[in-house]
């Protein structure tokens, strides 16, 4: 696609500069004087009764600010979409490292000391940690069943396919659970004030959920809670909801204290007690005929969502309608389920449930032509979904897209039938090195599911400032992937401005409309287009109030300013509108799930090593169409951090439980790639444009996402021959798998 | 994090071209001494445990994570964080190239990167694909994959400004 003026090409970051000179004050870079410091006392049992709560000997405690569930004005909950989740625990704890007690002093060192010194004695309850523990209903710890959330997704009629059926083939699929490892830990700092409210600062995508949260919890009208978001480092969903829950705490302690309150948590803390993406388990059965064609299938999706229901229902309907993947099924049953166990809840983190099922997919799928002996890419081509077919919701694929050519490409690019042969020829001679090759095919929908959007309504402004500039207004925020860049590229494109003349306001709900949370690959896709509308209709005010004839940058700067001073203000303020002849129903579970998908090939190039038991990746093809591509350097740059998750998700991380809780939370224990794990990844988009969409801009930030994992266990199955169905694969699980099984255990044991 | 109460010392070193003294526990973290008594919160603070290198300064012209120093080792030293490494001849090009490759995302690890990438360039001003990835080891990015952080330092290398 024709790059546009400004849109399409690789403008300066806005707030580069301020990240390169070390300048960017991220929220533990503020300080306010008197602060004070905050610290949680968290649950050491998985379930059971608070029996008592005991402050040990030497510790000054008349030194501390103690808040605990008591002290909250408004309701113990943090609001977010079924309001189960406490604020603090009253009397009952449902999982490890749930929080219990604030501290708050003003020296930071000795308050690990001080939540150390408190005991609290409970009554242990009978817990449970996993899906078969919560499905069994044997101790039920949530609800009625233990189930936050199903749903059932019925096409045409799968039960009348088993019997015209050439094979019938099954198999069952797990992922774990997956740290966001941003950088940079939760942290917010909150100051109280009897006239002016609550205002937070800190880390975070949703500055609007923040401020649900503290209006519910402090019953104060909206306008004495504000929330300002400060530079963030990193986020990936883990930074979605969770910093309702710090900010609220933080803000019940400066409530009581009357002075600021920082709170930051250190990593082992942030990794044991925040946010994690769901684990999963994915039962196929399907129906296909001897030439590879589906007929349909069964497919049974299960995700684990902790104790409390947070996002589960959110990310398992995600997870739901990208199971059935890029491909036709003319009939299909789909149920779903989040269930409760008694971990930290799991939540939100780039993908959203569509990793986790469309890896059992794609593995699914070369499972299939296994069995089939046909090739995988064979299947897949009979398969792909196509323009004016419907998807497993009943969608009809309108975009011209083209899966066959794209995979086509794909493998073309990496060079896969030369490399297929050349790797069957030099595995048979290598006792200890096997190459391998794999791919998945897939698609992630851009914006919010179903309905989702319109329940939204996202409003945005563009303001022109006194001095002829322009101001974007949203609480969208930038952690890393590019908002504050792509959105004054697109309110410049759209007013015929240079890039330099847009700037973008900090995301303080003082001062910015709701433009919705930064999720869910919206922001270009969603809130770009309506940050266009926007600017649009700020030149047509210019316009009409006689200011402005062409548009020169000139003109344009005398005519905002001329307005300005004439009015006061100029502002352009656009809200959503879901586009005609959409339609969804929540009931169902049918209809148009997203106003556009991405599609992708991704194709992994393994060695699994057999002496070491170690997979790497030494190549790997990422190939995309993502509508338009906003900013080539930021677009490639998400797709690299992208697979590179995808990477760690499928080889390295690995959460380790014991009774609940996370054994490994620190950086030495849980394994993300390092820059000696990546070797190449190669981008390329193709661009169809979208209708939704900002100049034709989808989602690009959660597509790749979803497509390292099944590539590169694929690839180790074609290296090696043994089927995995569960990630994240490590050296011990391959080890496992490998070794002669006649060999005891105890012999290896004494070996070693 | 704790910190026994007592047993304060004076220490001198140079920070950034500049003759600092500070009173401290000699076990204080350099990394809070830098960022609580000094002021320069560019060096960030990401595991705590030596790990992830956001906190990389260069002491005497080697490259350090502040978090695991003590601030008694460094009586006498000389510390650069990423407030001065503008004193360096490589930042120019660094600046420019982590700017213009995408080198910085969400920015939390990009000082400790800029430290790893002067450090690397200072011992070796041409290095190789292979020893970019190994010189920048020992700093972890969750946004960029790292490919354009290394792409960024390539560059940098190969610019008219450094050579």
């Amino acid at each position: 696609m024709e790059p546009g003026r400004i849109v399409g090409t690789s403008a300066p970051r806005k707030e580069g500069l301020d990240k390169v000179t070390g300048r960017a004050r991220y929220i533990d870079d503020i300080s306010f004087p008197d602060m004070l410091y905050g610290a949680t006392v968290r649950s050491s049992i998985p379930r059971g009764k608070i029996r008592s709560i005991k402050f040990g000997e030497g510790v000054s405690w008349d030194e501390f600010i103690i808040v605990s569930a008591k002290d909250i004005p408004g309701h113990n909950y943090i609001a977010l979409i079924f309001n189960d989740q406490p604020c603090l625990a009253d009397g009952v704890v449902n999982h490890c490292e749930e929080p219990i007690l604030l501290l708050a002093h003003q020296d930071r060192h000795i308050l690990p000391k001080a939540v150390a010194a408190i005991s609290i004695e409970y009554e242990p309850l009978r817990a449970i940690f996993t899906l078969e523990q919560s499905e069994s209903k044997s101790d039920i710890i949530w609800g009625e069943d233990n189930v936050f959330k199903s749903y059932l997704v019925e096409k045409g009629n799968v039960d009348s396919v088993w019997s015209q059926a050439d094979h019938i083939i099954e198999g069952e699929y797990f992922t774990g659970a997956q740290e966001q490892l941003y950088i940079e830990t939760n942290g917010v700092i909150a100051h109280f004030d009897a006239s002016q409210g609550v205002t937070v600062w800190g880390s975070m995508q949703c500055p609007y959920y923040i401020h649900k949260a503290l209006l519910s919890l402090f019953n104060l009208p909206e306008d004495k809670i504000r929330v300002i978001q400060t530079e963030t480092g990193g986020a990936f969903g883990g930074k979605e909801e969770y910093p309702s829950m710090i900010a609220c705490h933080a803000a019940l302690l400066a409530m009581k204290s009357g002075r600021h309150v920082k709170m930051i948590y250190d990593r082992a803390e942030d990794m044991a007690a925040t946010t994690k993406r769901h684990p999963s388990r994915t039962r196929h059965r399907t129906a296909v005929t001897k030439d590879g064609k589906i007929l349909g299938g069964e497919i049974d999706f299960v995700i684990d969502g902790g104790a409390y229901a947070t996002l589960s229902s959110v990310v398992l309907s995600r997870g739901t309608i990208h199971a059935g993947g890029a491909y036709y099924w003319p009939s299909v049953r789909i149920r779903a389920k989040a269930v409760a166990t008694n971990v930290p809840p799991h939540g939100a983190f780039r993908g959203f449930g569509a990793p986790q099922s469309l890896f059992a997919l794609e593995r699914h799928i070369d499972h299939i032509a296994r069995k089939l002996n046909l090739p995988p890419e064979e299947i897949r081509r009979r398969n792909f979904l196509q323009p004016g077919q419907t998807t497993t919701t009943d969608q009809i694929i309108r975009e011209p897209i083209d899966m066959g050519k794209l995979l086509d490409r794909a493998l073309q690019l990496a060079n896969y039938e030369l490399k297929q042969r050349r790797f069957t020829r030099e595995n048979s001679l290598s006792a200890n090195r096997k190459k391998g090759l794999g791919f998945a095919a897939f698609l992630h929908g851009a914006g919010f599911t179903g309905s989702g959007e319109r329940y939204l309504n996202s409003v945005v402004g563009v303001e022109g400032c006194v001095d002829g500039t322009v101001r974007v207004l949203v609480s969208s925020a930038e952690f890393g992937q590019g908002t504050n860049t792509i959105l004054c590229q697109i309110a410049a494109e759209a007013l015929g401005l240079p890039y330099d003349d847009v700037t973008i306001a900090q995301p303080d709900t003082a001062n910015v409309p709701n433009s919705g949370p930064t999720v869910a690959s919206r922001t270009a896709m969603v809130v770009g287009k309506l940050v266009a509308s926007a600017a649009r209709g700020l030149k047509q005010t210019l316009v009409a109030a006689g200011l402005l004839e062409t548009c020169s940058r000139e003109q344009f700067r005398n005519a905002c300013k001329d307005y300005v001073s004439q009015h006061g203000t100029i502002r352009s303020l656009a809200r959503y509108e879901s586009p005609a002849g959409v339609f969804w129903d929540d009931e169902k579970y049918r209809g148009e799930a997203y106003a556009a998908f991405g599609w992708a090939v991704y194709v992994a190039e393994v060695t699994v090593d057999l002496t070491t038991y170690s997979v790497t990746v030494d190549d790997f093809v990422a190939l995309q169409e993502v509508g338009r591509v906003l900013h080539p350097v930021l677009a490639r740059g998400q797709i690299l951090g992208g697979v590179t998750q995808g990477i760690g998700f499928a080889l390295y991380e690995k959460v380790q439980w014991h009774d609940g809780r996370m054994q490994n939370s620190q950086m030495t224990n849980y394994i993300v790639p390092t820059s000696s794990d990546i070797s190449m990844i190669r981008v390329y988009f193709e661009e169809l444009g979208n209708e939704h969409g900002a100049f034709g801009a989808k989602g690009v930030g959660e597509l790749p996402m979803d497509g390292p994992a099944p590539a590169i266990v694929n690839a180790v199955e074609n290296a090696i021959g043994i089927p995995f169905n569960s990630i994240p694969l490590l050296p011990e699980d391959i080890f496992e798998a490998v070794s002669p099984r006649e060999l005891p255990r105890e012999a290896l044991t004494a070996a070693l | 994090m704790s910190r026994p109460p007592t047993n304060q010392r004076e220490f001198s070193f140079v920070v950034n071209g500049e003759a600092k003294s500070v009173s401290a526990h000699p076990m204080e973290r350099l990394l809070d001494v830098l960022r609580r008594e000094l002021n320069l919160n560019g060096t960030k603070e990401g595991c705590g445990e030596g790990e992830c290198g956001a906190c990389a300064v260069l002491i005497d012209g080697e490259l350090a994570v502040s978090c695991l120093v003590p601030v008694g080792q460094v009586d006498r030293a000389d510390i650069v964080t990423i407030e001065g490494v503008s004193l360096d001849p490589r930042y120019e090009s660094l600046r420019q190239s982590f700017l213009q490759c995408g080198g910085a995302q969400c920015g939390i690890c990009t000082p400790g990167m800029i430290l790893a990438s002067i450090h690397l360039l200072s011992k070796n001003p041409r290095p190789s694909m292979e020893a970019i990835r190994e010189g920048l080891s020992g700093n972890l990015c969750r946004c960029t994959g790292y490919l354009q952080i290394f792409e960024s330092v390539n560059r940098a290398a190969n610019s008219e400004e450094t050579q």
